[in-house]
């Protein structure tokens, strides 16, 4: 049996920030469910089936807090599902809940993806003691930075590019009204200016915490025509490979590589950089823009990235504008990070991407990796039906 | 829908198992003996997914290190599921009916002796109101037996009739780490542990970890003489809340087994922690006395958290494959007392047969 259509027909967030005090895991939930159910004019009674995820439990201090969630984001006496897949898990979730729709199981579902990081603390969550490993204790900045120098050595990139990435996420954030960071002073001489945190990431070119959540309706062929705006899913693809080994080349990992290629040829396309209109690619580090463009075909892997992040056709107006949002640079609830990369790629497709929408989009990449650079999960969604 | 069967299954269950809460060393061994029953290789696997819980390894990203049992080098499809092993099954049949992939090998784990389970399992509950004052498992299954009892629809010979029977049946089980029947009455006699819960009634706490491996069509009946195909695959989920159930009832199981084809059902493997619990799933999913429930011995006998639920369908499995049953049906529940429940209804004849 073929793969029945599916399309996203409602997107809400929260406002994200450090700390949402003024609301509990549910209201937080509830924030971002209720838009999205209010974008595709259904009620929760109408959904069918639930899918959350989030990243560690730790993150919050509650194991599997999808069960106490059960009745409060509406899943009481319906099926749901849990997805923990590392930082990719905001895209696998929405995956799973297409994967619904696509196998004929349902033909309404919600999927809403959190983390709600001020109820812990993440890295307590991130630093207990495994035995036979050794300890990083410096954060997943601390991890990434040798690829991000590996990156630069191979590609012979000029050291500024990451800035330039930092300063345009966060000058894309300030038409976003529900991200995190406003910064409008934000410059590439200010982010070279600020601190240096693990070489040669520095403050500005980090990833913020947040709290926040992203909902997605998903819904079947028939359910769509509710919708003036669907976005079709073109395309979706998971793929993980181990955390260490000798061959493993994480700057450019393989499983990445093989996701793109297999997510591409899902979705019909054969030259990314000229078929795609925008892409929300999942950048926590700001050089991570240059090293995913790489990748995922956009460009040439031999530095080809960062000379499109210089010519700044990854700017709003740009060749192919990424992370018009502000990106995980702007808002990072990381449960949710990867479901905002999708959902903002589904608004984008829809004309409803407000003031950082792309003029005429059609095509748009969602884009989440996780763990140390090897689960990765991305989709292609767009304003017309698939063909086949 | 396509037509899916189980093709495989392998279990280890213990006491304490001297290894990683991680339980790589564990899932190599298993993964071989899927490999064995279906002659494939890993390369053969169209999807993989997994449950586990974080909480129970005491550490985030538990499955991360578990990847590397599959040796996914080159990448594979992946997924996991925060949730037993009967739910990381249904991620992968799922994927399976998308037409994307034919087959797919899920698995789960945990090492519950790592901590003390029933209080790590209190972190399950709601963290403003419940969590706070450690309500554990035991106690609150306790709270959901008396209910029971004091309502008039099970008595404490009802459960010992439950134990008495999974402790007999799970003589023949190599994997029961509690076993050995007497009689209701020398069961009765024994100490009170969680008023009016005996140690009987209650799961032990056990290590381990399982794998099912699913195909659909020709590719089930490529590898299996007799696939054990999936009729009916249903789950739904109740509020958690202990104030606002009524805690002798099971709405979610019940829904499960309407929604599922449970004629003719011949045995029935219930994931059930707990005696009483057995008695309400009989109740919720209609079953007769004409069924057998629990040949393996049960939850009572072994029930490694996060795989307990999916031995549950493959002991079930085991039953089509030898000829044993035509029809089984394989249950796994989740969350304090019986909130989430998942049905699912195996048969020696597929719907395009």
């Amino acid at each position: 049996m073929a793969k029945q259509p599916a399309a996203v027909i409602g997107v809400g967030q929260t406002h994200h920030r450090a700390k949402r005090e003024d609301v509990s895991m549910p209201g937080l939930l509830r924030e971002a469910i209720d838009r999205a159910l209010e974008d595709a004019q259904l009620t929760l009674e109408e959904i069918d089936a639930i899918v959350v995820g989030k990243a560690p439990d730790l993150f919050e201090g509650v194991m599997m807090p999808e069960l106490f969630l059960a009745d409060s984001i509406g899943a009481a006496g319906k099926p749901l599902l849990r997805v923990h897949t590392a930082g990719s898990v905001g895209g696998s979730t929405a995956i799973v809940a297409a994967s619904l729709v696509q196998a004929g199981v349902h033909k309404k579902v919600l999927t809403v993806a959190y983390e709600k990081q001020s109820e812990s603390n993440a890295m307590w969550a991130l630093s207990v003691p495994i035995p036979f490993n050794m300890p990083v204790h410096a954060g997943a900045g601390g991890y990434f930075a040798p690829h991000v120098r590996s990156y630069i050595r191979r590609s012979e990139a000029p050291t500024h590019v990451g800035a330039i990435v930092a300063a345009k996420d966060r000058q894309n954030a300030l038409k976003n009204p529900y991200a995190h960071l406003k910064n409008p002073d934000t410059t590439v001489e200010s982010v070279l200016a600020s601190q240096m945190l693990w070489d040669p990431i520095r403050y500005d070119e980090t990833c913020p915490s947040s709290d926040g959540a992203c909902a997605l309706v998903i819904v079947s062929e028939d359910e769509a025509a509710r919708s003036a705006n669907p976005a079709w899913i073109h395309g979706t693809v998971m793929r993980s490979e181990a955390t260490s080994a000798a061959e493993r080349d994480q700057v450019n990992p393989q499983a990445s590589r093989d996701a793109a290629a297999a997510l591409w040829k899902q979705a019909g396309i054969t030259s990314p950089i000229d078929e795609i209109d925008m892409a929300e690619i999942y950048v926590p580090f700001s050089w991570f823009e240059p090293m995913w463009l790489e990748s995922l075909g956009f460009a040439d892997a031999n530095g080809g990235g960062w000379r499109l992040t210089e010519s700044g056709a990854t700017a709003m107006g740009g060749r192919l504008p990424v992370n018009c949002s502000g990106g995980v640079l702007s808002s990072n609830p990381i449960g949710a990070s990867g479901m905002l990369r999708f959902g903002e790629a589904a608004l984008q497709v829809r004309g409803a991407a407000g003031e950082h929408q792309v003029d005429g989009a059609r095509k748009a990449l969602g884009h989440a990796y996780g763990g140390g650079s090897q689960f990765f999960a991305m989709w292609v969604v767009g304003s017309e039906k698939p063909s086949s | 829908m396509r037509d899916v069967a189980v093709v495989g299954f392998a279990q280890r269950q213990m006491a304490e198992f001297d290894g990683s809460p991680t339980c790589v060393e564990l899932l190599v061994p298993l993964f071989a003996e899927c490999y064995e029953q279906t002659g494939w290789t890993r390369r053969d696997v169209g999807f993989w997914c997994s449950g586990s819980s974080d909480y129970l390894a005491g550490r985030s990203f538990s499955f991360v290190s578990a990847v590397d049992a599959i040796g996914v080098i080159p990448p594979v499809n992946e997924s996991h599921v925060e949730m037993d092993l009967a739910w990381a099954m249904y991620e992968a049949w799922l994927k399976i009916q998308t037409g994307e992939v034919d087959t797919a090998l899920v698995y789960a784990f945990g090492k519950s002796s790592a901590g003390v389970l029933r209080r790590t399992l209190s972190l399950q509950l709601d963290p403003y109101t419940m969590t706070p004052l450690w309500p554990d498992t035991v106690s609150l299954a306790g709270l959901q037996a008396r209910a029971g009892i004091d309502a008039g629809l099970w008595d404490e010979r009802a459960m010992a009739e439950v134990a008495n029977r999974s402790l007999t049946d799970a003589e023949k089980n190599e994997y029961a780490i509690r076993k050995g029947g007497s009689s209701v009455e020398e069961l009765l006699a024994r100490p009170v542990y969680a008023d009016p819960l005996r140690k009987h009634d209650c799961a032990p706490v056990t290590d381990g970890a399982a794998a099912l491996v699913l195909a659909a069509g020709d590719k089930a009946r490529e590898v299996c003489e007799r696939p054990a195909w999936i009729r009916s695959l249903t789950h739904f989920v109740d509020p958690m809340s202990m104030g606002t159930r009524d805690l002798t009832r099971a709405p979610s199981a019940q829904r499960a087994g309407a929604g599922a084809d449970l004629d003719g059902v011949e045995v029935a493997e219930l994931h059930a922690p707990f005696s009483h619990q057995e008695l309400i799933l009989r109740t919720e999913l209609g079953l007769g006395d004409d069924v057998r429930i629990n040949p393996s011995g049960g939850a009572l006998a072994s029930n490694p958290m996060f795989s307990a639920g999916g031995i549950r369908v493959g002991e079930a499995a085991k039953r089509i494959w030898s000829g044993e049953a035509s029809k089984a049906l394989g249950h796994a529940t989740s969350g304090p007392a019986l909130q989430q429940n998942l049905v699912c209804v195996l048969a020696s004849e597929g719907t395009d047969d």
